[in-house]
């Protein structure tokens, strides 16, 4: 049977059929596939937390990222973190709703003029209290996120960046531990100003040791990743000034 | 009676060296240029690759009688495209490393011209068998290319292969680099991949005189 093909009806109905076909295809997997993924988004966010704290099976090799295992970091997030906070219009609430925060989505709220919550993880490494302040920013092609991990002299304990879609070997290298590692051990204070991290170039110190410069060795091939890093510590440090604030009071 | 007629085996084997779609097709440059900066990134490209162009090959073969041909375009994005996301889906809920890893060529997937180059070119002319062994072959020519480009990028521009230094510390100066070697940064950004796909074109066609075009 010969259909033809070139008809006006038979193209709209064609076009029609296939778009519900596909619709229904893509809705009923998404669907059925979202308890998963919304898990493993739950995991993988308490595994970034905790990594940000140090808390982590990284190797001394110094090579490759190693998270908690899946399967154990419901437990160790309960254990390691102490405290969750929302901070709502200057007040801070204790709150374990912080998790559920999404930070993309309270930013977009801020910009609307909108109020907005932030979320403050208070974990305990070794004794020490910990402050985990989440990020959000751009990169050269789309988000890029993370945690930064406090203590009370505003000294950087730890950090975890992600992205969604950094080029591979330039930008994406942003989430390897030779760039992290370096942020360890900087300050976000300049003398009493909240200065944050950046991210430079040609800062003469490739292996930094230089811990007081609040600069870390950029990315060769990724400036636009890297100013983007450099951006958005500052704005998650702005964004959470007045609680670091009390903080460094106590 | 052989698995592969000779037809068949020349479906796959052509579009590695004579009728390579990077190299003699010049298509798919865009990902070539975007993602060999790294010989893993590459790797996995390739491998994504050859599983959306065997697969899709198959599907607009098998349409291939019913596609009107005024929206043929649009039907091959929407098949390419709902094979990418299904199978980004099930990886996010099973495999969610994986899908971490793969995230970035999602996007380069379905905007890779040599997949809908394929489609128009051969899966709406020929049957399912045919075109599920063109798509293996042209991916395979099209991965072929990226490995080359990735390993000789990685190695030259970061002196690791695999993320695994090969050459020798850089920073504390051991291996080569204690002779005053230095990795060569130019290799890792985007104009290197063409300069290495000219270098691989310019050595393909020395190599066989009957590809260089006549004037």
């Amino acid at each position: 049977m010969a259909i033809n093909t070139d008809k006006n009806s038979y193209t709209i109905i064609f076009a029609a059929v296939m778009v519900i076909v596909v619709g229904s295809i893509l809705a009923f997997l998404a669907s059925g596939l979202r308890p998963n993924i919304k898990e493993n988004e739950r995991f993988e966010k308490q595994q970034n937390i905790l990594y940000a704290m140090g808390v982590n099976e990284n190797g001394d090799d110094n090579s490759s990222v190693n998270f908690i295992p899946t399967d154990e970091v419901e437990g160790k997030f309960s254990n390691f973190i102490k405290e969750q906070l929302i901070i709502e219009d200057g007040k801070i609430s204790s709150n374990d709703e912080a998790f559920l925060i999404d930070l993309k989505k309270q930013l977009a709220e801020k910009k609307k003029g909108k109020p907005y919550k932030l979320p403050v993880f208070i974990g305990d490494s070794e004794g020490e209290k910990l402050y985990v302040i989440p990020m959000y920013g751009k990169g050269l092609w789309d988000a890029i996120w993370g945690f930064i991990a406090l203590d009370a002299t505003m000294t950087v304990k730890g950090v975890y960046f992600d992205h969604k879609a950094e080029t591979p070997g330039l930008g994406a290298n942003i989430k390897m531990r030779y760039f992290m590692d370096d942020f360890t051990g900087e300050s976000i204070l300049k003398d009493t100003q909240y200065a944050g991290i950046s991210v430079a170039k040609g800062n003469n110190d490739p292996l930094n040791n230089t811990k007081d410069d609040n600069e870390v060795d950029a990315l060769a091939g990724a400036t636009i990743t890297g100013n983007g890093v450099s951006a958005m510590i500052t704005e998650s440090v702005r964004l959470y000034k007045p609680y670091l604030e009390t903080i460094r009071a106590k | 009676m052989a698995l592969l007629s000779k037809k068949d085996t020349s479906l796959i084997l052509d579009p590695l060296a004579d009728n390579n779609p990077i190299t003699i097709q010049v298509l798919g440059i865009c990902s070539a240029l975007a993602i060999t900066a790294e010989l893993k990134a590459s790797l996995v490209m390739a491998i994504s690759v050859v599983f959306v162009l065997g697969a899709g090959n198959v599907v607009i073969s098998l349409m291939r009688n019913i596609i009107p041909s005024k929206i043929r375009i649009i039907v091959q994005l929407i098949v390419v495209a709902t094979l990418v996301i299904i199978v980004d889906q099930v990886l996010k809920a099973f495999a969610y490393e994986l899908s971490k890893t793969l995230a970035v060529f999602v996007g380069l997937i379905i905007t890779n011209c040599i997949i809908m180059g394929r489609f128009e070119a051969f899966a709406l002319a020929n049957g399912p068998w045919k075109s599920f062994l063109d798509g293996i072959g042209n991916s395979l020519g099209y991965g072929v290319i990226l490995i080359i480009v990735g390993f000789f990028r990685e190695l030259f521009g970061s002196g690791t292969l695999f993320g695994i230094p090969v050459l020798g510390d850089a920073i504390a100066k051991t291996g080569l680099y204690a002779t005053g070697y230095e990795n060569n940064g130019f290799m890792i950004i985007p104009p290197a991949a063409l300069i290495v796909v000219g270098i691989i074109i310019w050595v393909q066609r020395s190599r066989n005189p009957a590809l260089i075009e006549e004037n």
